[in-house]
């Protein structure tokens, strides 16, 4: 029973990590490598709100949505614009805003900025308290996030299949230049894809956040998971990566409970290894066995 | 504000016209054109440590190491076409296999760090085979992720002195050996790869990079040639990892630092992506870069990631190319 | 005793997600002989060429080459017994020049101890044929990068890719698409004198005539399955090909 909820609880949280990143992938073909770092710093401007500006706290989660939607598009329309179709490159200019977003938030005593270093850091979450589900306590915290995830995936899904600005995003993660011929403004969509993705992350953070302390390095590490999912569910594919989440959430789960908490990482390489030996384009990736590249 | 009614015209030096193909080495002036840069070089590199102190003599022997890891990186990325993230991998193994020979058998480093290159290289490579079968983009997250891995076991399962690291390690028998081991292992490095991408199985790793599909149907296992591709990348970068260790005497996690991903990949941005010299430029230009704002803390890396974007956005040629471009011809503003 | 086919393919079959691209497809090539593929655009030409070169690995079905099964061989392997093939997407290897693109087939373990040469004549090998398939050696086409080359030197070099392989069977697929008049009708002796070399080919084709100029035997393919076989002439005069292949321009 704890295993089955603090199992959901992780899958969604992973769910709720990758789905940004892979709405930007299946879209315009970016790896948006500065995703935990939107992720990070949505955290740290919410803090910053509350705490110094007494800011109210779903005003605050708000701006800080906003502001991560512009940082996107910001991203996007000044740096990634010049670079697409170069692979190499966008990871590398993604990457890199990512360390200066991350490595930012550290900085010192310039302009008397003091950096976030150190566990003080703290969201407060949305209701204090816990519940017992068939004898397990659970923080309501924890219910948000699945409830949010949920929501989150659900929404997303009928927004891709039912409003005309998620139908073009669809177009163009199918057939760009079909899409194109038609009508769809490949760069604005792809913006699109940024600011929405980095707004799901920083939704991500938000309600996964309180739960412990924010820290520039977890920057890193939702970059990781995020890769990890992405991979195993098979790149841009959005079931995929909702599948991938609960597959990792609970083997984690599963494997700390019965070898200690220690091994996450060891679970988390070997599925990457596995799946990569048995199908490298991950479990819904489509198959492209074979393309003639034009 | 530049005037859009000019443009700039470039022309040949008719130097570089004339030792173009057989001509090269019909006079001596022409020979010196073409030795110029390569001696200029060498000389320059070997040079330099006599006239540096011992603290900067260091940050040579460091950027020694980081234009080892960005020479890998760009033979990689431009003749293979495998985009690797994860150059503190062979940092790590390299050092850690170097390390772990020197404390448990008290071999020497200048044993131990031949074996040790040898070893990180295969071990390297045996790990990286599952991911060889990807391109693009999928490599590259995969090879992301293994330092960030290696990292983690080694302190999960508190192997190998876990976080704390081996110390007490044998160091090289004095300053001057240190910094020429590794700047001949750069000189020689950089001309032996500069041939090995003309010599035929350079030639087909092109080809891989181009297009695999015609590859295979000219009945070349690719796999096989990524392989041994990645093996001579990983060569590189586990003698790094193993003069590293030795120079320091001490081997911990942070031989899987994100610097040795990071800084190899920006030198090679900057110094042009597909020259190969010009990453081991860019490694020199860089890394003390990073020393003289080591007292900045992480504003350090601040400036790295946006010397970084601002190349890779603005001058995605990089300087090497920029520089022989001036070397090579004359340049002029016409009028159109 | 009748010898075995040179290559048997057998109820193959292919379909990629819910569509059937190629379905129950059965040929056999004798050698000697030039085998034209027609059918219009998306009938699974392609695919059937990829399913036999091993790029794409088939539902069902079974290829015979040479009475070897290479159904679920891997491409590279194909090629070295001798079965290799062109791309309808020309890309050479654009940072090489032309006859460098040469040297990667001459590397290949088929021809390394004939051809590829041991001791560094690889490049004289590969100046030989390109001139065979038509680069005018004195001029500086075959030093120019590849990529900058026109598209009729591109079709050939990717024969001459394919060539300097030593092959029993090449494949085109669409070797004379985009090409002016005057380029096919050079490029048709140079297919002759591969089938004279001893060459079997596949021909995948749009253009009718020039096809039906050199092939022996015609297949005929709509919605990935096989619908009529035989001589070109015979084969056009069917109605279920009339209908599938020409009935709109008829109508």
């Amino acid at each position: 029973m704890d295993i089955l909820i603090y199992g959901t609880v992780n899958s969604v949280t992973f769910a709720l990590i990758a789905l940004g990143f892979t709405l930007v992938y299946g879209v315009s073909r970016i790896p948006n490598f500065a995703h935990g770092s939107i992720y990070v710093l949505v955290g740290f401007l919410t803090y910053t709100f509350i705490n110094d500006l007494n800011i109210n706290y779903l005003l605050a989660v708000f701006i800080s949505l906003i502001i991560s939607s512009i940082i996107g598009l910001i991203i996007y329309r000044f740096i990634l614009i010049r670079l697409r179709g170069l692979a190499a490159s966008e990871i590398i200019a993604s990457f890199a805003v990512g360390l200066i977003i991350l490595e930012g938030l550290r900085l010192q005593g310039i302009g008397g900025f003091k950096g976030f270093i150190g566990p003080f850091y703290m969201l407060p979450t949305f209701i204090e308290g816990k519940i017992s589900i068939l004898g397990v306590f659970v923080n309501y915290q924890r219910l948000i996030i699945i409830g949010i995830g949920v929501v989150t995936i659900l929404g997303m899904s009928i927004f891709t299949h039912y409003t005309k600005l998620g139908l073009s995003l669809r177009a163009i993660a199918q057939d760009e230049h079909a899409a194109m011929m038609l009508g769809v403004n490949s760069d604005r969509t792809a913006m699109i894809s940024m600011a929405i993705g980095s707004a799901l992350a920083g939704l991500a953070a938000v309600t996964i956040l309180p739960l412990g302390n924010i820290t520039p390095e977890m920057g890193y590490k939702v970059l990781i998971y995020a890769l990890a999912i992405c991979i195993i569910g098979g790149l841009g594919s959005w079931w995929g990566a909702v599948f991938a989440s609960f597959l990792l959430g609970f083997s984690m789960k599963i494997s700390t409970a019965l070898f200690g908490a220690m091994w996450e990482s060891v679970v988390l390489v070997g599925g990457i290894i596995f799946i990569l030996l048995v199908k490298p384009s991950g479990l819904l990736g489509k198959q492209k066995e074979f393309e003639e590249r034009v | 504000m530049v005037d859009e009614t000019r443009r700039k015209k470039r022309l040949d030096r008719s130097i570089k016209v004339r030792t173009e193909g057989l001509y090269a080495i019909s006079s001596g002036a022409e020979m010196f054109y073409l030795i110029l840069p390569r001696a200029a070089l060498i000389v320059g590199l070997l040079a330099l440590p006599l006239f540096l102190d011992m603290y900067w003599q260091k940050v040579l022997c460091a950027a020694g190491v980081y234009a080892l890891l960005s020479l890998g990186f760009d033979f990689l990325a431009e003749y293979v076409g495998l985009v690797c993230l994860g150059g503190a991998f062979f940092i790590g193994t390299g050092g850690y296999i170097s390390g772990l020979l020197n404390s448990y058998f008290g071999w020497s480093g200048l044993l131990c760090i031949p074996i040790a290159t040898l070893g990180g290289a295969i071990f390297s490579t045996l790990v990286f085979i599952p991911a060889l079968r990807l391109r693009g983009i999928y490599f590259a997250i995969i090879s992301f992720m293994f330092p960030i891995f290696a990292r983690d076991i080694i302190t999960t399962l508190n192997i190998f002195g876990g976080t704390e690291g081996i110390s007490a390690l044998g160091t090289l028998p004095n300053v001057w050996t240190e910094i020429y081991l590794i700047l001949l292992a750069v000189i020689i490095a950089l001309f032996a790869i500069r041939r090995l991408v003309n010599e035929d199985i350079g030639l087909i790793l092109r080809g891989i990079k181009d297009n695999d599909q015609a590859v295979k149907a000219s009945g070349i296992s690719i796999t096989s040639y990524k392989i041994k591709a990645m093996f001579i990348a990983s060569l590189l970068g586990s003698f790094g990892g193993a003069y590293l260790s030795h120079k320091y005497g001490w081997v911990g996690i942070s031989l899987f630092a994100m610097d040795f991903s990071i800084l190899p990949i920006a030198a090679s941005v900057m110094g042009g992506m597909g020259s190969l010299a010009g990453p081991v430029l860019g490694a020199f230009a860089l890394t003390p870069l990073s020393e003289a704002l080591r007292g900045f803390g992480q504003l350090r890396v601040v400036i790295y990631c946006f010397i970084l974007i601002g190349f890779i956005v603005y001058k995605p040629e990089g300087l090497l190319i920029y520089f022989q471009r001036k070397y090579h011809q004359f340049e002029l503003w016409e009028k159109v | 005793m009748k010898e075995a086919p040179l290559l048997k393919v057998v109820n193959i079959s292919k379909a990629f997600g819910g569509v059937q691209a190629v379905l129950n497809v059965s040929l056999t090539l004798e050698k000697g002989d030039i085998l034209g593929i027609i059918g219009p655009n998306g009938s699974g030409k392609t695919t059937l060429a990829n399913l036999i070169t091993g790029f794409v690995r088939p539902n069902r079905g079974t290829v015979l080459f040479k009475g070897h099964n290479i159904t679920r061989t891997p491409p590279h392997k194909i090629a070295n017994l001798g079965l290799t093939r062109t791309f309808q997407v020309m890309r050479p290897y654009n940072s090489l020049s032309a006859y460098k693109n040469l040297i990667v087939p001459l590397k290949s373990p088929r021809v390394r101890q004939t051809r590829g040469g041991k001791l560094g004549d690889t490049d004289a090998v590969a100046l030989d044929i390109l001139e065979e398939i038509g680069f005018e050696r004195d001029a500086r086409v075959p030093y120019k990068i590849a990529g900058s080359l026109p598209l009729g030197y591109l079709k050939r070099l990717e024969l001459g890719r394919c060539f300097a392989l030593d092959p029993e069977v090449i494949i085109c697929d669409e070797i004379f698409s985009g090409l002016s008049m005057s380029e096919i009708t050079s490029m048709i002796p140079l297919m002759e004198r591969l089938q004279i070399e001893g060459v079997t080919l596949i021909m995948i084709e749009h253009r009718l005539r020039e096809l039906f100029r050199l092939a022996n035997r015609v297949i005929v393919m709509n919605f990935g399955q096989k619908i009529a076989e035989g001589i070109a002439q015979e084969v056009m005069e069917d109605p279920k090909v009339k209908k599938a292949y020409l009935g709109r321009e008829r109508s």
